[in-house]
């Protein structure tokens, strides 16, 4: 079965490959934002079948001769946004009735003409990871995507593992949310023995099917939850867990170096209580900003100037939304206000991009702009920094996939796209991106 | 600090004992430079100081005396006085104003003993007053204020057909009567889907109307037995309700669908009361309705995040009603999770880089919002003799990056940049 889903989507995967225009494109003229190098102040970006095949100054840069040249005078080009945790896609996970659903696949309940993900593109998002929820201590698997008009979620997938079949990660949570005031877990620590429990069963199940690689008699059932677990004991499938307070972030990292799992811790709130074990623990994390603290007692002491303390010490650390917590068309917006809070520009950039792009392990993809990587970009009005400056447009894979000059694009920036009596024609004009 | 030095000065010129007097000498050189800061007369100037009632000074100068404004204008014509304790900026604006918040009600625990914004026995108790349940102290107040936000109209919160009253505070002050401006400035009432979701009943739109109608029908009744001097016993409810109707106090209505905001804007003709709107989600399409009824509008912030009756909630809103001439200011509004306040200062930027322009978003948050508040007389404006609230930046007052270099409220320097 998993042999032909992964055929399907590489077949789809091509098909879209096809698509993409024949004809080299080139943006001149604009600062070019590279992430991986300098910026480039009179930037040359071009472009073919959907990937990028060179960057530099202009001058330096060939300009193919049959190229389609677009003028970005006085505009930054930068790498499309990566987000690193969000609900975006109106899929859901887990239920109530176990704690621990490692089985459960987000990307069988997505929509994928849900309009959280013209949002996420008119705010300069180009790639994903949608996660379920944080109630259950394992809620689910996630999925990488990016979210271009699609008719199905296997359209969007960034990576399909070749060998495995693997599209994303696993979402964990610790802390309060996982909590059961009548049932279990009811504590910190019956949730780290589930967990744990959960793991010392995937390990067994992991020698099982090793012997019957050599024995198919000893082969055993096949186990949809163990089998996802065997992946993530494998390093194949990354670990997203939710967690907050100081300790609860010491036992992300005390359970993902016993089991040795590849980990990313997702909000840490307090990790500016713990920013040297973090650094050391070698696990990244994705951080969240909010305009006031408050409102979640376990979270009461996130503060914006995190990302500047993880910086400091060294750790590696991007951005998420978490829309709707933060709508995606603000996160930029989040990565400055870390900065005002001491964080340096060029991190604030890196951990919009290739940072998250690497908790995803799609950095070879994703993330910035070098020859060979997706053509996955936006192009702002202004500096990045500034609350004046505006996403003009959003490539991804070198087709324009929302553009703020488009009276329908444009009102997935700026709101109201939902008033069906005054424009019912948004479906239209989606089938016609 | 005054009382303390005037009890100290009583007590050393008695002179009934030289030691109290020696200690008191020696903690008068302790606090001495406290008492003079809390009552130093100062002088802020800056590159750019933004009056909001007349063009902005290049080079500015604002002298302030005795918690007051006491003179404004360039450089090169106000002379500070020796003596005045001198703070530079960037830019200089008036002490902003948050024309909606429910900080110091909700508190940021989100804990059930920290909430006080909405009760739930009732869903028409007008009567309760905001200042009864303020905490002054409470975290919120001092993260907005150090924000630059130095007037505050908080209290109850949306989700009853009237929830309760609002006030007007400074964000300054250890309590109520060292924070209050106005105890009694509207009453919040809520029109729409949100009520349905806190009472069985009223359970549906028209019944929270019905229900709205005939409690000021009631009260018409009060109001006009009190007009012509006639006994009636104490009723808590009705004597604001004829506040309203007699326009002493006035009605904040949340309305947020197009039909719901027509449908306040109904209301308000029927019974004649002064009224705000607030939310306002879809005023954009009813634009025209809002101007011909002159109500003014405290806007939803523009980051709020859409869904439910805000679903159509847009950026641009801002910049439609200025376009339109509609009074409006900006608010922080009320957060049932994270973040537990919003800035509205941060709200008004996303709605100046959408069309609304800085300047025309920070008179919406200073006198504009005074002025729809009712206490322009004391905020609002850099303008002799009135209260002397000011912020002090580094930059353009919207702009991300932008720090907060210092606050004044009242002529103290309340916040410092460390």
């Amino acid at each position: 079965m998993k042999v032909i889903f992964k055929l399907m989507v590489v077949m789809i995967c091509m098909a879209s490959v096809v698509q993409a225009q024949d004809r080299p494109q080139v943006f001149e003229g604009a600062e070019i934002i590279p992430i991986t190098g300098e910026p480039i102040s009179n930037g040359v970006l071009v472009v073919q079948n959907g990937t990028i095949t060179a960057v530099g100054a202009a001058g330096s840069v060939s300009i193919p001769r049959n190229a389609e040249r677009f003028d970005m005078t006085g505009k930054v080009i930068m790498p499309g946004i990566v987000d690193t945790h969000s609900h975006i896609g109106e899929g859901d996970g887990g239920d109530r009735s176990a704690a621990l659903h490692p089985d459960v696949r987000i990307l069988d309940t997505i929509d994928p003409r849900s309009s959280t993900f013209i949002k996420a593109l008119s705010g300069g998002v180009t790639s994903v990871n949608i996660m379920p929820g944080s109630g259950l201590l394992m809620s689910g698997q996630t999925v990488y995507v990016k979210p271009k008009p699609a008719n199905t979620i296997e359209e969007m997938l960034i990576i399909v593992d070749e060998e495995t079949g693997i599209y994303g990660g696993l979402k964990m949570a610790n802390g309060t949310n996982p909590l059961r005031a009548d049932g279990s877990p009811g504590t910190r620590a019956k949730s780290a023995a589930l967990v744990r429990n959960m793991y010392i069963e995937a390990q067994e199940y992991k020698a099982k099917l090793e012997e019957g690689a050599d024995d198919p008699e000893k082969m055993p059932d096949r186990n949809l939850q163990m089998e996802t677990l065997v992946e993530v004991l494998e390093g194949k499938r990354i670990v997203h867990n939710h967690t907050h307070r100081h300790d609860d972030i010491l036992t992300a990292i005390r359970l993902a170096d016993e089991f040795g799992y590849r980990l990313v811790l997702q909000h840490v709130s307090e990790g500016w209580k713990v920013a040297d074990e973090i650094a050391a623990s070698g696990y990244p994390a994705s951080i969240i900003t909010l305009d006031s603290p408050g409102g979640k007692l376990e979270a009461i002491n996130l503060v914006n100037k995190t990302g500047g303390v993880l910086e400091e010490a060294g750790a590696l650390f991007a951005f998420h939304s978490d829309d709707p917590i933060v709508d995606s068309r603000f996160l930029r917006r989040s990565a400055i206000m870390a900065v005002k809070e001491g964080m340096s520009r060029d991190m604030a950039l890196r951990a919009l991009t290739i940072n998250g792009a690497m908790m995803m392990d799609i950095d070879d993809r994703v993330g910035s702009l070098d020859p060979g990587k997706d053509a996955d970009f936006v192009i702002l009005s202004g500096d990045p920094f500034s609350v004046y400056t505006h996403v003009e447009q959003t490539w991804i894979e070198g087709e324009k996939v929302w553009d703020r000059e488009d009276p329908e694009d444009r009102k997935y920036a700026t709101g109201g796209y939902e008033i069906y009596r005054a424009a019912a024609n948004h479906h239209v004009h989606m089938e016609g991106h | 600090m005054n009382s303390l030095i005037n009890r100290m000065t009583k007590m050393m010129t008695s002179k009934r004992n030289m030691w109290i007097t020696f200690s008191l000498v020696m903690m008068g050189l302790l606090v001495g430079p406290l008492t003079e800061s809390a009552d130093a007369q100062i002088a802020v100037k800056g590159e750019i100081v933004y009056t909001i009632d007349g063009d902005p000074i290049q080079d500015g100068v604002v002298l302030i005396r005795d918690g007051k404004i006491e003179r404004v204008g360039s450089a090169n014509r106000v002379r500070i006085p020796s003596g005045y304790e001198v703070h530079e900026a960037k830019v200089v604006t008036p002490g902003m104003i948050d024309a909606r918040t429910v900080v110091g009600l909700a508190g940021y625990y989100n804990q059930q003993h920290d909430q006080d914004i909405l009760e739930t026995s009732n869903a028409v108790q007008p009567e309760l007053r905001a200042m009864d349940a303020y905490n002054a102290q409470e975290f919120l107040v001092g993260f907005v204020k150090s924000k630059g936000m130095t007037t505050l109209h908080t209290g109850h919160g949306p989700g009853a057909v009237m929830s309760g009253q609002t006030m007007i505070v400074k964000s300054t002050g250890r309590t109520l009567d060292e924070a209050l401006v106005d105890s009694t400035t509207m009453i919040a009432i809520t029109l729409g889907s949100r009520v349905r979701s806190n009472f069985s009943s009223p359970g549906t739109r028209s019944k929270t109307v019905s229900v709205l109608r005939q409690e000021l029908i009631d009260a018409q009744a009060y109001a006009d037995k009190r007009a012509e001097g006639e006994d009636q016993s104490r009723d808590l409810k009705k004597e604001v309700l004829a506040d309203l109707l007699d326009g002493k106090v006035k009605a904040m209505v949340s309305a947020n669908t197009a039909s719901d905001i027509v449908t306040a804007l109904r209301i308000q003709r029927e019974f004649g009361f002064p009224m705000v709107l607030e939310g306002a989600a879809e005023a954009y399409l009813v634009l025209d309705e809002i101007k011909a009824s002159g109500v003014p509008v405290i806007l939803h912030p523009p980051m709020i995040r859409p869904s439910g009756e805000v679903k159509n909630a847009s950026v641009e809103t801002a910049a439609k009603l200025q376009e339109a001439g509609i009074p409006f200011a900006f608010q922080s509004g009320y957060e049932g999770y994270v973040p537990k306040t919003r800035i509205a200062r941060y709200e008004a930027a996303i709605a100046a880089a959408n069309g609304l322009g800085m300047e025309d978003a920070l008179f919406a948050t200073t006198l504009g919002a005074a002025q729809i508040l009712g206490v322009d007389g004391r905020v609002g404006s850099l303008e002799q003799g009135k209260d002397a609230d000011l912020v002090l930046f580094d930059g353009d007052p919207f702009e991300y990056l932008t720090q907060v270099e210092a606050v004044i409220i009242d002529g103290e320097v309340v916040y410092l940049r460390e």
